[in-house]
Parts: C-alpha cells; structure tokens; sequence
C-alpha cells in the first residue's frame, strides 16, 4: 500500500516587489503513513501553511514532488480529492447559509447523503445550531463546521490548517477530542499548529518547520527523550538546610531563587523519594523537558509562537 | 466504521448535480442578501419612479407664465397651454423666474411681446417660450386673415412621431433597465472576487471534486437568472404602474439583458481582480458604471450631448444595451434590426472577459 503522503524536495519561492525572494517552502521532503496522526509545528510564517496547500494541490511547486494516497494532487482530480478532507485556515462558506445547507452542500459536492450531513453536524456538536446562519456562529462553532465540512465526504486522509488557532483554552480541547477521535477511526490526520501543547498531545509524530525547513521529524517522547535533558524539580525553600540540600547530590545543579530551590537532575525517581522522605514536598513542581524545549535545540531559537 | 462505505461512484450525474446544488447554494444566499435584492431589484424601480416624475412633469403640464401688466395677447390663450399669474412689475417676475416659481415671464408693449423663460429651468423654459411664439403666431394669422379674407395661410399641425405620444416612460424603461443590469452585474462580480479573497470559498471549493469550472458555471448562471428576473421584474412594473407600452417583441429583452449581463460580469472580474476590500471594489464600480452610464443615452437623449461625449459613448456597452433594449422593446423592430448591437455587446464581453482571464491572480484566491 502507498503511503498517504510521499513528499520529496519541495521548494516554493515568492518573490515580493520589494522584499526579495522569499523562500517560503524550502527543500521540504517527508513522508506521513496510512493512519498516522501528522503534525507540522512551528512559528507563524514558518512555511507550514504554504507546504500544506502545495501538498493539498491549492499551489503548485517550483519543484519538487508530492504524492497523495499515491496519486498527484496535480491537476485536479475528482477521484483524488473525493478520497480527502481539508479544513483551511479561514472558515470557507457559502454567504447566508445555515449550518445545515452549508454542510448539505458540500455533501452533495462530494456525492454524500443528507444522511450523512445530519450524521457529521452531530459529531461535531452542532445539531442543534443547524439553523442557524454561518456567520452568526462563533470562532470554535465555525472551525467545527468546517472539520464537519471537511469530514463528510468520508475521506481517507485529512488536513487541518491550524484548526485551533485563536480559540478560548476549553473550545480548543474540545477540538482535540474530535481531533483523536478522527484519528481514532482510522484516517490519516495532517495538522498544522503553533501550540506545542496541541502537537505534544495529538500527534504521533511532529515535523518542526522553521523558516521554510523541516529541523527535524519525531514523535513528541523521541523528541524529548533524545534531547536527554535534565528534569527540574522545584520546592519552596525553607523546608531543607542547606547541608540537606548538598547531600542530596543526586541533583546536578542546585540554585535557589525566589523561595524556591530548583534541582536539575537525571534521575527524579531518587530525588523526589528523598524530599519525600524529608517530608519536604510543599510548593514541589516537577518538570520534564518538553517540545519547547525541542524548538531551542533544534532550531538555535527561541520559541516564539 | 468502514472508511469509504459512503461514497459513490461519481458520474456525471455527480457533476451535474454538484452544479445544481452550488446553482441552489448561491441563489438562496443571494436572495438572502437584503443589500443585493435592494440594488438589484429596487433601486432600478426607485430610479425609474424619480425620473418619471421629473421628465414627466416639463411636457405634459401647462406652463406657468408671469404676466407683467396688460398681456393682450394671452387673452387668447388656450387654457390648457398656460397657467397664467398676474404680476405687477419685471423684477418681481424674474426673481420669481430665479426661484424656478414659473416657466416664462412675458410682457407686451404695444405690437411687442417680450418672453423671459426661465433661467433656472431652461427645458420647460423653452417649451413656454414656444409656446407663447405660437400663441403670438397664431393672434397674427387670424389678424391677417380678418384684413385679407379668401388668402390662404399656412397652418401648421404639430403631430408626435411615432403616430402617437412617446412618453418619457418609454424613453426612460429601457436605460433605466440597461443600468439596473449594468451595476447588478458588474458590482455583483467586483463584489464576489473580493468576498472570495477574503473568505476562500473558491479555495475550498477547489479541493472538492466539483471542479472550479462547475463552480464558475453555477455562479454565472446565477448572476444570469437575476438578470433575467430583474429584467422581468423592472418591465412588468414600468407596464403596470407607469403605463410602458410593451411591443410584440419584448420577450427578446431577454437574450439582450442576458448578453449584456456576461459583458458587465467581465467588467466586474477585473475590478474584483484589482480591488482588495467591499469599499475598493464598490468605489471602483462607481467609476466605471457611473461615466458608462452618463455617456451611453441611458438617461437622456445622446443627441443632447456634446460631440465628445457622443464619440465616448461608441466605447460604452450600455449604450449597446440601450439602443438594443429600446428598439425590440418599445418600438417593436425585430431582433434582426439590433444585430450591430448584439454584435459589439459579444465582442466586447469577449475581450473583457480575456482580458480579466489573463491579469487575474489565481493565487489571491
């Protein structure tokens, strides 16, 4: 069987009236298998979105190949794209439609049933705004139309365009639950994010893209466990003395700031036995390296969202 | 669930389907769109009724003359001609002239009859004067004829072309419907482009297995079938409510608005192309269908207009329109008589819609 996504050597160059050539996609190649949750990561303007559509078929390459469930999404196909979902980055509707004509249109466009509709307006939580009008729904209630959108022609594989972007904390979880349960039924999920929590929690594996480059391809534990970063274990000061605190030489490094000790160790498991048998535990936090992280040692930089 | 279980094989019938449904989607949504229903439907109506009402009024009414002292001569005046109002000295008439109060002043000094028409208003100020000349004519003939009775005279018998009145409606129905086709048309597109700049529904629509052709088709057959009920619509009432006489060939308006609404849709495609937001795009149409409209005879005669705006109005599709619509519409010559303009309406949605073709970017979509 084909992969669902083959992409090798991708490059993309704009060239602004004033501001040069802009390498938007630059070399990109990776490969995504059948029933994969596939995330790209990275700051806005990394080129995720520009990859995206050239992969969907929206641009074409200045070179480079992409292959789709092993087809080219070059030039346009029925079959193809009947076999695919998308959500982009701006909800795309029909004016003056309600929830229920919106989602039956594009159910007819992919030769679906009203059935089906009814049945993909329900998953996403949205039976019972049906009638009411696109543009009255909210930012979350619009990027869930436009998952359901994306979802009724039954396709096989599935992208979405920062699909959480400029949500409130609880409709973004939401989201993540019908995200995974997308997944969970066997179709191949691309997504394109700028919150490391939402790649870190989703995605088997991560591309982090950073000025038209993919740095690196993991899952999110490879990640971090290649990093081998020390765990940082934080509690209020006060409760040990300091000759305690040299004794447990188990830590790497030990600073105090703030009222607060911060061990960095390799071995937590020693570590928090010991405070606890100290009883020393209040204000205690524990925190393993994570994707930010990642970001700063794969790209030289910062995480900046 | 089984991945695949509800799909279909797709036909042709998919795709003519996936036409009907995108034909049903956007018609509802432009019927739902109270701002476009308005400009498309009631504005042409409202303008209809205002020029109605100000061509109508300059020719029908009697003019309404100013007698400064002893008229003699309006003694004689037939009643339904004039409204006459007595007024004791000249200056009190030409400054109830300057405030449009009257058509035409007159005085008479002896054998002389002096005429004022009215500076303000110089279409209904000629037609008193006129008639007050006639009036004059008239007194002498029978003067002449009293002193010098078995001479013939000359008698002159005023009758309207056409073997009958040509109202100003019919006049006005046709270029008012030429324009109400023209801004439908092409603020409508210019307003589309950018409403799908903005929103990328084409983009979306892309990557359905409706093609971008299927979708185009369905957004034109829309804009057609406003036109064709706009058309409808606009006719009907000019015929009901201000008594526009219908000939026998009126149903050919149809092709005619239908061409002409594929050569403004054209027009509109490369503004939407050059404008990036609604108020760009509704101020670039206004620069291009107000001036296409004052120079295409669509309001008043193209022989009342100087010379270089008669040769401009050769560059204007609504001209082509106009003429086109007032021929088969009001005076009922066959569609073969209209064929230049149907020629040139073609031709130059052809070349508009290359043009738009070629400069578009795709990719701002």
């Amino acid at each position: 069987m084909d992969a669902a996504i083959e992409v090798a050597d991708l490059r993309k160059t704009y060239r602004g009236r004033r501001s040069g050539e802009i390498r938007a996609v630059d070399g990109v190649s990776f490969r995504v298998e059948r029933g994969e949750f596939f995330g790209i990561l990275g700051p806005n303007g990394a080129g995720k979105t520009t990859t995206l559509e050239i992969v969907e078929g929206l641009r074409k390459p200045d070179s480079g190949t992409v292959r789709l469930l092993g087809e080219s999404p070059w030039p346009h196909s029925a079959e193809l794209t009947g076999r695919v979902g998308v959500q982009l980055q701006a909800s795309a509707f029909f004016e003056f439609l309600t929830a229920r004509e919106q989602i039956e249109t594009f159910a007819e466009l992919y030769g679906a049933s009203k059935a089906r509709a009814a049945e993909m307006l329900d998953l996403v939580g949205l039976a019972e705004h049906a009638g009411v009008r696109c543009e009255k729904l909210s930012g979350g209630q619009q990027q869930r139309l436009s998952i359901a959108c994306a979802l009724v022609g039954d396709p096989e594989l599935v992208f979405l365009d920062e699909p959480t972007a400029a949500l409130d904390p609880q409709a973004r979880r939401n989201l993540w639950d019908l995200m995974r349960a997308i997944n969970a039924e066997g179709r191949t999920v691309v997504l394109t994010t700028h919150y490391m929590e939402e790649a870190e929690s989703l995605c088997d594996r991560v591309a982090i893209m950073d000025a038209g480059k993919i740095k690196a391809v993991d899952s999110p534990a490879g990640f971090v466990r290649g990093l081998d970063a020390p765990t940082r274990v934080t509690v209020a000061a006060g409760q040990l003395d300091a000759e305690r605190v040299r004794e447990l030489a188990v830590a790497e490094t030990v600073t105090e700031q703030d009222a607060a000790i911060v061990f960095e160790t390799r071995d937590p498991r020693k570590l928090l036995t010991a405070l606890a048998s100290d009883g020393a535990l209040e204000g205690l936090s524990v925190r393993t390296a994570n994707l930010e992280d990642v970001f700063l040692h794969v790209t030289g930089r910062e995480w900046r969202a | 669930m089984t991945l695949g279980a509800v799909r279909e094989p797709r036909t042709r019938q998919v795709r003519t389907s996936a036409y009907l449904s995108l034909v049903k989607a956007l018609g509802r949504g432009w019927l739902r769109d109270r701002s476009q229903v308005f400009f498309t439907i009631l504005l042409p109506l409202l303008f209809m009724v205002l020029l109605a009402s100000v061509f109508g009024s300059s020719s029908d009414s009697a003019s309404r003359v100013l007698a400064v002292g002893e008229v003699p001569v309006l003694d004689g005046a037939d009643s339904g001609d004039f409204t006459v109002t007595e007024v004791s000295d000249l200056d009190e008439a030409l400054a109830m002239l300057r405030e449009g109060d009257a058509d035409a002043a007159v005085s008479q000094e002896g054998g002389t009859v002096l005429i004022y028409p009215s500076p303000t208003s110089s279409t209904s100020g000629s037609i008193a004067a006129g008639r007050l000349s006639a009036l004059v004519d008239d007194v002498n003939v029978e003067v002449l004829s009293a002193a010098a009775p078995g001479e013939e005279v000359l008698a002159a018998e005023v009758e309207e072309a056409d073997g009958g009145a040509v109202r100003p409606i019919q006049y006005l129905a046709p270029g008012i419907l030429a324009w109400g086709i023209a801004i439908s048309g092409v603020f409508g597109a210019a307003g589309t482009i950018v409403d799908w700049k903005r929103d990328k529904l084409l983009r979306r629509l892309r990557l359905t297995p409706a093609s971008v052709s299927t979708f185009l088709g369905a957004k034109v057959s829309v804009n057609l079938l406003v036109a064709v009920g706009q058309t409808v619509v606009f006719l009907a009432v000019a015929a009901l409510g201000f008594g526009l006489e219908l000939s026998a060939w009126s149903w050919f308006a149809v092709p005619l608005v239908l061409l002409g609404t594929l050569a403004f849709l054209a027009i509109g495609v490369v503004i939407g192309g050059i404008a990036q937001t609604s108020p760009g795009a509704a101020g670039l149409s206004n620069l291009v269908t107000m001036p296409m409209a004052f120079v295409s005879g669509a309001f008043w005669p193209l022989a009342l207009s100087p010379a270089w705006v008669q040769a401009i109005s050769y560059l204007s599709p609504m001209r082509y329109l106009n003429e086109a619509l007032q021929s088969v519409v009001v005076y009922g010559e066959p569609p073969s008589t209209v064929l230049p303009q149907i020629g040139f309406l073609a031709a130059f949605a052809a070349i508009v819609a290359l043009v738009s073709w070629k400069t578009f970017k795709f990719d701002e979509l």
